[in-house]
C-alpha cells in the first residue's frame, strides 16, 4: 500500500473511532480511550528504536514526563494552544534522547539500556528539586475554560488531539519501515558490525531513531497535565509507563507497525477494565506477568502467531 | 565549610561505599563475568530486606543472620532464573531485547508483589547495633553503617578467595574469559554459569539485610540502586571485585559530600553523572584492563 493511501485509511479509521466514541456519548469512554491512545503513541514510539534498531530504552518515563513538565512550564509562563505545546515538549524530549544517545550509543546496546534506566532516576531528581514546577509537592494545572471544539468539553478535545498524534506516529512508523531509513535500522538490528562495514552510518541512524522515539514520547506526555490536572513527580515518572510501553510492542510483535497497536489496544483496554473491576496494583501485575510470559514463550508476539 | 563536617561526610561516604560494594558484587558477577544484564538485581536485594524484616519482626532474629541462613534459598532461586534465561534467551541468541525485557519484567513483578503483600509503608528492623555511634575525636562512626561495611568487605574477601582458589571459582573465571574455548574443552558453560548466577543472586540476600539496617525500606526503593550498581560495576572495570570496591567507595564519598553540602535530594543524580562520564570517557572502567 502506498503511504498516501495508508494515511487516508488511517484517518478514516481514526474518524470511525471518534464517531463511535461520540455515539456512545459517555464521558468515561473518552477518559479511558485517551489512556489507550496515549499508549498507542508510546508503544509506537518505543518500537521505532526498540523494534526497528534493537536498542532497548527503559527511560520512557523520563521522556514522557519531560513532555508533561514542558507543558507545566509553558502553561505558567506563556499559555499557548495545546498542539504547539506538544511540539515543544516533543522537541525537548527529542533533544534529551539525542544527548543520551550521543554519549552511550557508540558502546554496546546494553550500556544504552542501563543509561536510560538511570536517566529516569536523574530527571526525576531534577524535577523533584525544581520548585518552579512544584517540586515534590506537584503542580496544579487549571484547564482552559473553553476547549476549541465540542462546546468546551475538554476531555473530548484531549481525546481528539491524542487520536491525531496516534495517526501521525503510526503513519511515520510505517513510512520508516519501507524507507532507506528503515532498511538501515533493520541492518543495525540484525548485525551492527556488518552494517557498519557495508557503509551504513550506524551512529547517525541510531541517533535519528533515538531522537524520533524520544520526541514522540514527549509529545504523548505533553497533554498529560491537562488530563490529570495535578501532576507530581511520583506519578509522572511512574514505572508503570515504562513497563506498559515495553510490554505492548513485545506482546503485539516488534517487527511491524501493527504490533505495538495490537499490544496497546489489548493491554490498554485490559488494564482499564482490570483497574475498575479489580485493583490498579493487580492490573499492573498482570502486565508484568504477561510481559515475562510473552518474551519467554512467544518471542514474535501476537503478530508471530499469524505469520507462519 | 567546617572541617569536621567534611571529615564526617568522608567517613560516612566510605562506610556507605562498603555497603554499595555488597550491593554491586552480585552484578559484578552476573553482568561483569557472565555477561547477563540482570537489571532486576536490586529487586532481589529488596526481597532480601523483606525477609530480614519478617524474621526480625516475628522472631527477633538478627537481620544479617537471617539473610545468611537464606543464602541457599537465594542460590536456588538464582539457578532457577538462570535456567529459564538460558533456555529462553541465551540459546536462541536473543538476549539483547527480550532478555533485558525479561529481567525488567522480573523487577517489576517483584516490586508489585511486595506492594500487594506489604503495602508501600516503610519497614525497618531492630538490632543492638542500629542505635549507637562510636566517636573518634570529631569523627562519628555510626555502628549501623560500620557493621554492614565490615561484614560486606569480609564477604567480598571470601568471595574473591572462592573465585581464585576453588575449582568452581576458577571455572567461573574461565567462563568469563572465553566461553567458546571452554566448550571446546568439553565443559558445559551453561552449568557453570548457572552456579555463578546463583552465587550472584545469593549475595543479594545479604545486601538486602545491610540495606534494611542502613535505612527503612519500601518496595520501589530498589530502583534508586539500578543506576548506582551499574555505575559502580562499569567504573570498577567489569568483573573486578577490587575495582568494584574502590569504585563503590568513590561513589559513596561523592554522594555523601553532595548530600552534606547540596542536600540529600540531589544524591541520586550523582550516580548517573558517574555512569555517563565513565561510559563516555572510559568504558572499560578506571581499573579496566583493556
Amino acid at each position: 500500500m502506498r503511504n498516501t493511501t495508508f494515511i487516508l485509511l488511517l484517518i478514516l479509521v481514526a474518524g470511525a473511532v471518534f464517531g463511535i466514541a461520540r455515539l456512545i456519548n459517555n464521558a468515561y469512554v473518552f477518559f479511558a480511550g485517551y489512556v489507550v491512545l496515549q499508549y498507542v503513541v508510546l508503544a509506537t514510539a518505543w518500537n521505532i528504536l526498540g523494534g526497528y534498531t534493537g536498542y532497548v530504552n527503559f527511560g520512557i518515563a523520563a521522556f514522557f514526563a519531560m513532555g508533561a513538565y514542558t507543558t507545566v512550564v509553558l502553561h505558567k509562563i506563556a499559555p499557548m494552544p495545546l498542539p504547539l505545546m506538544m511540539l515543544i515538549g516533543g522537541g525537548v524530549s527529542g533533544v534529551i534522547g539525542l544527548g543520551t544517545g550521543y554519549l552511550t550509543l557508540r558502546l554496546r546496546g546494553t550500556y544504552f539500556a542501563i543509561a536510560t534506566l538511570a536517566m529516569a532516576v536523574v530527571v526525576q531528581t531534577l524535577i523533584t528539586n525544581w520548585s518552579f514546577v512544584g517540586g515534590s509537592r506537584g503542580a496544579y494545572i487549571v484547564r482552559p475554560a473553553e476547549a476549541p471544539f465540542f462546546a468546551g468539553d475538554y476531555i473530548q478535545y484531549l481525546f481528539l488531539v491524542m487520536l491525531g498524534l496516534s495517526v501521525i506516529s503510526v503513519a511515520i512508523a510505517r513510512a520508516i519501515e519501507h524507507s532507506r531509513l528503515g532498511y538501515g535500522f533493520a541492518a543495525i538490528r540484525d548485525d551492527e558490525g556488518a552494517a557498519e562495514a557495508s557503509g551504513v552510518p550506524t551512529l547517525r541512524l541510531k541517533l535519528i531513531a533515538t531522537a524520533l522515539s524520544g520526541g514522540f514520547m514527549g509529545m504523548a506526555g505533553a497533554p498529560l497535565p491537562y488530563y490529570v490536572t495535578y501532576l507530581d513527580p511520583a506519578s509522572g515518572f511512574s514505572l508503570s509507563y515504562a513497563v506498559n510501553t515495553i510490554a505492548m510492542p513485545l506482546i503485539g510483535g516488534t517487527e511491524s507497525w501493527f504490533g505495538p497497536i495490537i499490544g496497546a489496544v489489548l493491554l490498554g483496554t485490559l488494564q482499564q477494565v482490570a483497574t475498575v473491576t479489580i485493583s490498579s496494583a493487580l492490573s499492573l501485575l498482570i502486565v508484568g506477568l504477561l510481559l515475562v510470559a510473552f518474551v519467554i514463550a512467544a518471542p514474535k508476539g501476537i503478530l508471530g502467531w499469524f505469520k507462519r | 565549610m567546617s572541617f569536621d563536617l567534611l571529615g564526617n561526610a568522608l567517613v560516612s561516604g566510605l562506610l556507605i561505599g562498603g555497603f554499595y560494594a555488597a550491593v554491586t558484587i552480585g552484578v559484578s558477577i552476573s553482568f561483569g563475568m557472565l555477561d547477563i544484564v540482570n537489571i532486576a538485581h536490586p529487586a532481589f536485594i529488596i526481597l532480601g530486606s523483606y525477609i530480614a524484616y519478617i524474621a526480625n519482626s516475628t522472631w527477633g532474629v538478627d537481620p544479617i543472620l537471617a539473610c545468611v541462613v537464606m543464602l541457599p534459598a537465594f542460590h536456588l532461586l538464582g539457578m532457577a532464573i538462570y535456567y529459564v534465561y538460558d533456555v529462553a534467551f541465551e540459546r536462541r541468541g536473543d538476549t539483547s531485547i527480550r532478555g533485558l525485557a525479561f529481567f525488567f519484567g522480573l523487577l517489576f513483578i517483584t516490586e508489585v508483589v511486595l506492594v500487594l503483600v506489604f503495602g508501600v509503608d516503610y519497614r525497618l528492623v531492630e538490632a543492638p547495633y542500629i542505635g549507637p555511634t562510636l566517636h573518634i575525636g570529631e569523627i562519628d562512626l555510626p555502628l549501623r553503617l560500620l557493621v554492614p561495611c565490615v561484614v560486606s568487605l569480609l564477604l567480598i574477601g571470601l568471595l574473591q578467595l572462592y573465585m581464585s582458589r576453588t575449582f568452581i571459582g576458577r571455572a567461573v573465571q574461565a567462563v568469563a574469559q572465553d566461553p567458546t574455548a571452554l566448550r571446546l574443552m568439553a565443559a558445559n558453560p551453561s552449568r557453570i554459569k548457572r552456579i555463578a548466577f546463583g552465587l550472584s543472586i545469593a549475595t543479594a540476600s545479604v545486601a538486602g539485610a545491610f540495606l534494611i539496617i542502613i535505612q527503612p525500606v519500601e518496595p520501589s526503593i530498589g530502583r534508586d540502586y539500578i543506576g548506582r550498581v551499574f555505575a559502580i560495576c562499569v567504573m570498577g572495570g567489569l568483573g573486578s571485585f577490587a575495582g568494584s570496591v574502590v569504585a563503590a567507595m568513590i561513589l559513596g564519598i561523592v554522594e555523601s559530600l553532595t548530600a552534606t553540602f547540596y542536600g540529600p535530594s540531589w544524591a541520586p543524580a550523582v550516580a548517573f553523572g558517574f555512569l555517563l562520564i565513565t561510559l563516555a570517557a572510559r568504558p572499560a572502567g578506571i581499573f579496566g584492563r583493556q
